[in-house]
């Protein structure tokens, strides 16, 4: 038996180079708004195909401009006319909702590098469909069982009012399980933030969750630090990875927010990735770029033990395996194709450079598994 | 709610109102002097917000940067106002709102042209950071005090410069009869330009006051400019007057409604659903509070041309 294991492995092997041409497409987003998740996410990606070398590797990269229509026509362009294999790069889920169901039916491996909306996660789960990242609720769940431990006993929290803000005060409140001082809805988009500032001064809350991404968690923040209210801030990485931090300022500084991975990790991996993304990019990598980083590894990995066009079968086997080395540390997938992982807490400091960074203060939820692998029948 | 809570809060209503104001005033004078519906004035507040955070951060003054976006709004105003709209003032209004669309595309691509994808960080000066106590208790941000004070002073010069100097009563004239005042010789294609770039001015001051409370981005002109229409439809469309009382009702009742709205529902409704459906409701406050102004008074608060 084990020869023959052997054997097959060594046939495997033997076959690789081989291997046709691989054609991933990579959509995400370029261009406005949310633009420097997606440019993260694109520059990490090609740092790691650049570092593995593979001439039989060709990635295609489009720009969605954060516009499900346009992502969704692009998806179509690279199945039907650039016969990709595999897909991946998109950071928002509305755009991952109009792309990923359409493209996995049609036998293409999608890959996810940053959205993971609960829809993909439980019942509406496909076989093809691999997120890399997270369960859009996992961050705000760790963060509601790191408050929790934390002793706070009355937080106030507050989100835009649209399905991702909701999916984030619920899986806030799964994990934090007591009573909140105040719950707060604001408007998508809205810049001034006075009256909840107001609200949260007067609720006689501990602490504050927020969950507001892009330029609404920069507004929040500097008009929160000029209100002079002395209650603590916590939140996801989202409103505080080190491209939004340049624009809050210190106004951030002291503030807890948690993430799946942080580039101050004590994993040898990522400590190599950080210096190679650091010299080539010259700025330090955001989570989307570690994240990005990781697809790319994993799909690296997976493409060394099978083709997705002649072997579908072994490369999802290999993919779903996970054998890359994560910057992460370890790394396995649930049943459901999402990651089981431990999440991170950081602290905003200022940095050696006098510019504000995230640092390690410790971890929320150990091998953590979203709420909606139990849903998930392949 | 408590007295301080609610004294703060009407100070952020009449913060929101003011800054409002300045927008909408350009807005409404142009419309009144020109007749033109200039959807690009919001690209105009975003031009002062970038050039006030780039001058800021290259200078390391907030002030020359405050001076600089509201003249480099204006001048930009004046530019746009030479080059493109001076052709659209006899064509109907769609074909303003499609040229002028444009422009809003022409501005954001250029803002992020010269000025990257990234948000840009302003920070408000040192002289006027920090809060201080309000009666009954509350804390209140030293800078949106000077925004109100800011926003009130603007208008009392606005209001001097139209009723009491002879550029004022030309605007006035303007306003009520363009080809007569055509006729008397006064040169009506520097009068609009002077209007253009005056109301530009004010929407780029606006803008680097608001940069310093959030974030200086693409795209941040927008949402104020709908208010702004939505100001200068409840105030009477070309009434200065009417857009410094309709900024200032529609800011108040914004921020009330945001407040109150919540607050009422749950008395009757688990909080989290009282949250979602009262910051449902509060978001559309503004526009059920014109619709009602228009049944009552179709031409608005304060008609220009009674």
């Amino acid at each position: 038996m084990k020869t023959l294991v052997a054997a097959a492995v060594a046939a495997v092997i033997a076959a690789a180079p081989a291997i046709a041409e691989t054609k991933i497409g990579l959509i995400t987003t370029l261009s406005g708004g949310g633009s420097h998740l997606g440019i993260d996410t694109r520059d990490a990606f090609m740092l790691a195909v650049e570092q593995a070398g593979r001439d039989d590797v060709t990635v295609i990269e489009k720009d969605d401009a954060r516009k499900p229509d346009v992502a969704k026509s692009l998806a179509d362009e690279l199945i039907q006319k650039d016969k990709v294999q595999v897909m991946t790069g998109i950071i928002f889920s509305n755009l991952a909702m109009a792309v990923v169901p359409g493209a996995v039916r049609q036998g293409v491996f999608y890959v996810s590098p940053n959205a993971g909306p609960s829809a993909l996660a439980g019942k509406g789960c496909h076989e093809n469909y691999f997120n890399v990242a997270y369960q859009n609720d996992n961050l705000h769940e760790a963060m509601g069982a790191y408050m929790k431990a934390e002793g706070l006993t009355a937080p106030f929290i507050l989100a835009p009012n649209y399905p991702a803000g909701k999916d984030s005060l619920t899986g806030f409140k799964r994990m934090f399980e007591g009573d909140v001082a105040g719950e707060t809805y604001t408007k998508l988009g809205q810049t001034d933030y006075a009256a909840e500032i107001a609200q949260i001064r007067a609720s006689g809350a501990d602490s504050v969750f927020f969950f507001l991404p892009g330029g609404m968690g920069i507004a929040f923040m500097k008009q929160y630090t000029a209100a002079a209210v002395d209650i603590p801030v916590y939140g996801p990485a989202f409103s505080f990875d080190e491209i939004i931090l340049g624009a809050v300022g210190d106004a951030a500084i002291g503030v807890k927010n948690s993430a799946e991975w942080t580039h101050d990790l004590d994993v040898p991996a990522s400590k190599a990735f950080v210096a190679a993304f650091k010299e080539k990019y010259g700025r330090v990598p955001t989570i989307y770029a570690g994240q990005g980083y990781d697809t790319a590894k994993l799909i690296l990995a997976a493409l060394d033990k099978a083709d997705p066009a002649t072997d579908p079968d072994g490369f999802r086997a290999a993919l779903a395996a996970a054998e890359f080395e994560s910057i992460r540390g370890a790394f396995r997938f649930g049943p459901n194709h999402h990651p089981i992982q431990d999440i991170y807490v950081r602290e905003v400091v200022a940095g050696p450079d006098g510019k504000p960074t995230n640092k390690l203060v410790g971890v929320a939820l150990k091998d953590h598994q979203d709420a909606y692998a139990a849903d998930c029948k392949m | 709610m408590t007295l301080a809570l609610l004294v703060e809060q009407i100070l952020n209503g009449v913060q929101l109102g003011v800054m409002l104001f300045l927008t909408a005033a350009g807005l409404t004078l142009v419309f009144g002097v020109m007749g033109l519906i200039n959807l690009a004035h919001g690209s105009l507040f975003m031009t002062g917000a970038f050039v006030c955070a780039w001058v800021a951060g290259t200078t390391g003054s907030f002030w020359l940067g405050l001076g600089a976006g509201a003249l480099a709004a204006a001048a930009a105003g004046a530019v746009v106002e030479m080059l493109v709209l001076r052709r659209l003032y006899d064509r109907d209004h769609l074909d303003q709102v499609l040229a002028t669309f444009a422009l809003i595309l022409v501005f954001s691509e250029g803002a992020r042209w010269i000025f990257g994808p990234q948000p840009l960080w302003l920070d408000a000066p040192a002289a006027l950071s920090g809060a201080v106590s309000l009666p009954g208790g509350a804390a209140y941000p030293i800078y949106r005090l000077a925004i109100i004070g800011a926003g009130i002073g603007a208008a009392l010069l606005l209001w001097a410069l139209i009723s009491r100097t002879r550029l004022g009563m030309r605007i006035r004239a303007g306003e009520s009869d363009r080809e007569m005042i055509g006729a008397l010789g006064v040169d009506i294609r520097t009068l609009y330009t002077l209007v253009f770039a005056l109301g530009a001015g004010l929407a780029g001051f606006a803008g680097a006051m608001v940069g310093a409370l959030q974030s200086v981005q693409v795209g941040m002109g927008e949402p104020v400019l709908i208010l702004a229409f939505v100001v200068i439809v409840i105030g009477g469309i070309g009434s200065v007057k009417g857009a410094f009382v309709g900024a200032l009702l529609v800011g108040v009742v914004d921020t009330m409604g945001r407040v109150l709205l919540p607050m009422g529902f749950s008395n009757f409704m688990p909080p989290s659903e009282a949250s979602g459906v009262g910051a449902a409701l509060a978001s559309m406050l503004i526009y059920v509070l014109m619709a009602g102004v228009l049944v009552w008074r179709p031409q608005g608060l304060f008609p220009a041309h009674g």
